[in-house]
């Protein structure tokens, strides 16, 4: 409770800072809008639905994709971690591909897909899953070697040393690989959203895009703000629990960010 | 079988038998010649110490009675049969603890159990209860592993590796991180479970006192190359005390021949 009032007072303190600095009158208006208008914005859009409707829009291409370069990410780096030929090929593309800042699929994928969700998704897919695959294979990678020699002398053998071994023990880096793919999903399709405009669904990215085309700062701040706030949502409420448990359970400190 | 091998000193049938085992690591630096032509041949129900400097092959001789290493050349016989990969009838327990921190303790002790068809989930859950109450932790039955002391999880060990029942126990250095306290309360429970339970063991130690106070024989091995150099035959009554002055004649014998296999060995 303590720490909450901290960070509150924070951020009030913040939001002060920055209304004193409007009021002082040194930056223009409509270049530094006051907190207020930015709240009312925010309050406007919520009531008039733009708000829900892009964020639902942003949220559902990001779950896709994220889940997609999930599930293609996890035991591409399982496999990556544990055969030679896969790790020289597959792994050093991977470390190639996630070097690439992910903004730089956007020309690729319109080329490729149009103007479409298609796009969306290729974009946000390829930010995810590398750095899922390294993630992944890092952490099958330091998984104690004492961990399955155990298991094998008590019988555990291939499919069931994988999925009660190997699987458990890496637990705790595959949250990791899973919350950094979750953060390159997201910055992703926020490039994406901003450099693709598509008739399908107004995303947060085209809201943003269009409030500096109107020059509505009120407008870009908020949205913003929400984009913050979504990230910081998401976090507490799907990997803290996760990060909670393997801490309690390995007993080892894992970061909460 | 018709094997006899000179060191095996006791009439119980043989359990283990080693025979001219070679291995040999290469690395891109050195090649070191862990085990030169080593036989040896442990009885059913018997406890065996190995003992030696490090480096002289003791813990790769354990790995490979357990299948988890395989020789370059000779072999491993258990119960007359050839030691191809490991194997549930020799369990094997590790300097740390090796136990499973996504389990809690009870669930570590069901590990090996689960592996064995044969049981019903309510026999299961009996046998690890009643082997966590042989090692002193039916209160500790969901305590994570992480909140465990070292004796403690070494007892969870212990536990995990006697309740699939094997006949041979495979001991490397268990105690060795552990404070001398704590070490001397395991070797009462160690011995109390081994009368009790007549499993073979095989425990692999680098402590004199302690090889002195478990082993029906002590055999202790050189390096470079890793060989067995002499075998002592400890002639007391079980249990034993490790402060027990009768261990003292023993253990200034096997000191002495220890230290006459450090003669041309490089310290690490």
């Amino acid at each position: 409770m303590k720490r909450l009032a901290v960070a509150l007072l924070f951020f009030a303190m913040l939001t002060g800072l920055w209304e004193l600095a409007v009021r002082s009158g040194r930056w223009s208006i409509v270049l530094l809008p006051s907190p207020v208008f930015v709240a009312e914005y925010i309050w406007g859009a919520l009531l008039d639905g733009t708000l829900i409707e892009s964020t639902w829009v942003t949220l559902k291409r990001l779950l896709i994709g994220y889940a997609a370069g999930v599930v293609i990410g996890l035991p591409l780096g399982l496999l990556t971690s544990t055969t030679q030929v896969l790790e020289d090929t597959i792994g050093s593309l991977a470390l190639g591909f996630q070097t690439l800042p992910s903004v730089c699929w956007v020309p690729l994928a319109l080329v490729w897909f149009g103007q479409t969700e298609g796009a969306m998704l290729f974009v946000v897919i390829m930010g995810t899953v590398w750095s899922v695959i390294i993630a992944t294979d890092h952490g099958a990678r330091n998984i104690p070697p004492i961990y399955a020699r155990a298991a094998r002398t008590m019988g555990s053998e291939g499919f069931h040393k994988w999925t009660r071994v190997i699987l458990p023990a890496s637990l705790p880096f595959l949250v990791s690989g899973m919350k950094q793919g979750w953060a390159f999903a997201w910055r992703s399709l926020m490039a994406a959203e901003i450099y693709v405009t598509i008739l399908t669904g107004f995303g947060l990215g085209h809201l943003l895009h269009y409030g500096r085309e109107l020059n509505a700062m009120e407008q870009v701040i908020g949205i913003m703000i929400v984009i913050v706030v979504i990230g910081l949502l998401v976090d507490r409420l799907l990997f803290s629990p996760w990060e909670r448990f393997l801490h309690r359970r390995w007993g080892t400190n894992v970061k909460e960010t | 079988m018709e094997l006899s091998h000179p060191e095996s000193l006791t009439a119980a049938p043989a359990k283990l038998i080693v025979e001219n085992v070679f291995k040999r690591f290469t690395s891109s630096r050195a090649t070191v010649q862990a085990l030169d032509d080593v036989s040896l041949t442990v009885a059913e129900g018997e406890f065996v110490c190995l003992i030696g400097q490090s480096g002289c092959g003791k813990s790769t001789l354990l790995d490979i009675m357990a299948g988890l290493t395989m020789p370059d050349s000779g072999r491993v016989l258990a119960d007359g049969k050839l030691v191809e990969g490991p194997g549930r009838q020799r369990l094997v327990m590790f300097q740390e603890s090796a136990l499973f921190p996504w389990l809690d303790a009870f669930g570590n002790v069901m590990f090996g159990l689960k592996l064995r068809p044969d049981l019903t989930g309510a026999e299961r859950r009996d046998i690890a209860d009643h082997f966590l109450k042989l090692v002193g932790l039916e209160k500790f039955r969901h305590a994570h592993v992480h909140e465990l002391s070292g004796g403690m999880k070494q007892r969870v060990a212990l536990a995990r590796a006697l309740a699939p029942d094997p006949q041979v126990l495979l001991m490397d250095e268990p105690f060795a991180a552990l404070d001398a306290l704590t070490r001397d309360q395991l070797y009462d429970d160690i011995q109390r479970i081994w009368m009790g339970s007549r499993k073979t063991i095989v425990f692999v130690t680098h402590n004199v006192r302690e090889a002195v106070c478990l082993g029906n024989r002590v055999v202790l091995m050189s390096p470079s190359p890793g060989r067995i150099s002499q075998i002592f035959q400890i002639d007391l009554a079980h249990p034993r005390d490790i402060n027990s002055r009768d261990l003292a004649g023993y253990t200034s014998t096997i000191a002495a021949a220890l230290k006459g296999t450090l003669k041309g060995a490089v310290f690490e």
